[in-house]
């Protein structure tokens, strides 16, 4: 089989269907139960670290560890 | 040792980039030479100077803000240069006296045509992606920037590129291929420099200090990597000389146009929606002080976006020669690409739920939401248009002209500007900008200019489309070319004007930061402790 040919049909079978399930399995997995936590702590970690990187001895209330009920 | 061998190196180019200059072969190359030549020669008498001096020694626990202070400069300074290109080939559209004989074939509207777009794209746009994506880089993954000097490189790389590019177009060199105009050449060295980038922001997220890798990242990654593809693919051409700026390009015919317009709404969507929305998910909820409305929505919205974007390419051929499968493809995906969109769109504006009385007294936060209307806007007329039927009307008139600037002006310029509000304070400690009377103004300016702006264009583009396509009994055409474009003349004034006021903000916004920066207080460090009252 010529490469086109072979691409081609590679394209519009298998590879189509992996992206499918791939971009499905996303989704799914965005909204897997019990995830709430984990994109909330990400959601408010922009609100860390604005000066100094972790653990350069930043303002204590700007460290992570400090007090994870404060940072959110 | 490692500085000798930086000195050899720049050394050698110097004296190569002089012999290719004594024997180019056109004006745009020698140009070029010379201003490889130039660039090179200043960076070795920089670093002769301090030759032998210790190492610097740099702070891992501390940002690296140089090169994005750097930057926000250069996306305010080529913003105002780009703006002004714009508002001088629209009014050289409304009067064509103003393509001055004496500058026949340097300052005409072909010439100052892609020297206006890719000003604002690249250097406006890239300037503001590159600092605004190693601002927030090192913030989320709160570690410095990784590669010592390489981001310093970047940064005056990319200024070498805009010099590059720009020269060349005035001077006449070009591939022709829409956003992808710079020769062989300059496409190299932009190649190189986007290397450098990718390497600092992939090395600085591989470093970080936090669990996640915020979303903001995700859609800066996807904009680094896709534009390099894009790039890559697009300018295939080979030389005709290695002394001359002309190339022949790789690809012909229908795969050629296919390509060119695959690179071009992916540049459209890489370049100015992907790492425009990483600057909107970091810097909305910064300046509302509140977390992203939904982080699950923000995720999807990245997949979704990046999934579709980049099949939507072939509406820019539609009623061509490209095989009709491939038009209905890329309309389909087009249409698809609204719902991601507005999925962002809800998103950014929903992060203000319960702060929304901050639109009444923070015009910075006014400026980001405006933008994302803007946004939201754009990505619902961009799949409109992409439809067979309503393209036919609207392919080829200036209502696509309108689109693109009710997109980059409004979303891309909005977002910017407030970025910079927002980081031009940060980035020199200041206590907060010198005036927001004066964002006020600049807000209002530019919204209302992109409204002048806009509306022209719409009326202007249906009514072309509709005087081209008018036929009479007979069934013959009842309007000549130029019917349409004296039909058009107020419109293009009315443009010019909008585009006035929209640099004139800029100008405004310029204004504002400097004086931010050279007299206002400067931020005290926070108190250590609360003391109590006695």
């Amino acid at each position: 089989m010529e490469t086109y040919t072979f691409l081609r049909a590679f394209a519009d079978s298998w590879h189509l269907l992996f992206m499918f399930c791939f971009f499905i399995g996303v989704f799914v997995f965005i909204l897997r139960p019990g995830s709430k936590k984990v994109h909330d702590e990400s959601a408010n970690m922009i609100f860390r670290n604005d000066d100094k990187p972790e653990g350069a001895g930043s303002d204590s209330h700007q460290g992570r560890h400090a007090d994870p009920k404060e940072a959110r | 040792m490692w500085d000798y061998l930086k000195l050899a190196v720049l050394g050698v180019v110097v004296v190569v980039a002089a012999i290719a200059a004594s024997m180019a072969r056109d004006l745009p190359y020698l140009v070029h030479m010379l201003v490889i030549m130039l660039a090179a020669a200043i960076t070795f008498v920089w670093q002769i100077r301090r030759a032998g001096e210790p190492a610097p020694v740099t702070n891992p626990n501390e940002y690296m803000d140089g090169p994005i202070r750097f930057g926000v400069v250069a996306t305010a300074f080529w913003g105002v240069i780009g703006f002004l290109v714009g508002v001088v080939i629209a009014f050289q559209l409304a009067w064509p006296e103003l393509n001055f004989q004496w500058a026949q074939g340097y300052l005409n509207f072909g010439r100052l045509r892609p020297l206006h777009t890719s000003a604002v794209i690249f250097a406006f746009g890239g300037n503001a992606l590159i600092a605004t994506a190693f601002y927030v880089v090192q913030r989320t993954s709160a570690s410095r920037l990784w590669g010592g000097g390489l981001a310093w490189f970047v940064f005056w790389g990319y200024q070498i590129f805009i010099v590059m590019a720009a020269t060349g177009y005035v001077l006449g060199s070009t591939q022709g291929n829409e956003y992808a105009e710079p020769e062989w050449l300059t496409d190299l060295w932009l190649t190189i420099v986007w290397v450098a980038f990718l390497a600092v922001y992939m090395g600085t997220v591989i470093n970080r200090r936090e669990p996640h890798i915020y979303v903001a990242n995700w859609f800066y990654i996807a904009f680094i990597v896709t534009v390099a593809m894009l790039h890559l693919v697009n300018n295939a051409a080979i030389p005709v000389s290695a002394f001359g700026s002309k190339s022949v390009p790789v690809w012909s015919g229908v795969q050629s146009a296919m390509i060119q317009w695959w690179y071009g709404h992916n540049a459209v969507g890489f370049f100015l929606t992907a790492g425009f929305l990483g600057m909107m998910y970091y810097f909305i909820p910064k300046q509302a002080e509140r977390p992203v409305y939904s982080y699950k929505l923000s995720i999807m919205h990245f997949w979704a976006l990046i999934f579709l974007y980049i099949w939507a390419g072939p509406h820019h051929l539609h009623y061509t020669a490209l095989p009709d499968w491939a038009q209905t493809l890329g309309m389909t995906f087009s249409i698809m690409l609204w719902m991601p969109s507005w999925g962002g769109m809800i998103n950014g504006l929903m992060t203000l739920s319960g702060a929304w009385d901050k639109l009444r007294t923070d015009p910075i936060i006014r400026m980001m939401v405006v933008a994302v209307g803007f946004y939201g806007m754009a990505t619902f007329e961009g799949p409109m248009m992409s439809i067979k039927a309503v393209n036919s009307l609207s392919h080829y008139t200036d209502w696509t002209i309108g689109h693109v600037h009710s997109a980059a002006l409004g979303w891309n310029g909005m977002i910017t500007f407030g970025a910079l509000y927002y980081l031009v304070p940060k980035l020199w400690q200041r206590e907060g900008l010198y005036s927001l009377r004066l964002v006020s103004w600049h807000f209002w300016l530019a919204t209302i200019g992109i409204v002048l702006y806009a509306a022209s264009m719409w009326v202007t583009g249906i009514m072309e489309g509709l005087m081209w396509r008018e036929v009479d009994a007979q069934g013959f055409l009842v309007n000549s070319f130029a019917d349409t474009v004296a039909a058009k003349f107020p419109m293009y004034v009315v443009r010019g004007l909008g585009g006035t006021m929209f640099l004139l903000g800029a100008i405004i916004m310029c204004y504002n930061l400097w004086k931010t920066v050279t007299s206002t207080a400067e931020k005290q460090p926070a108190r250590a402790a609360a003391v109590p009252a006695e």
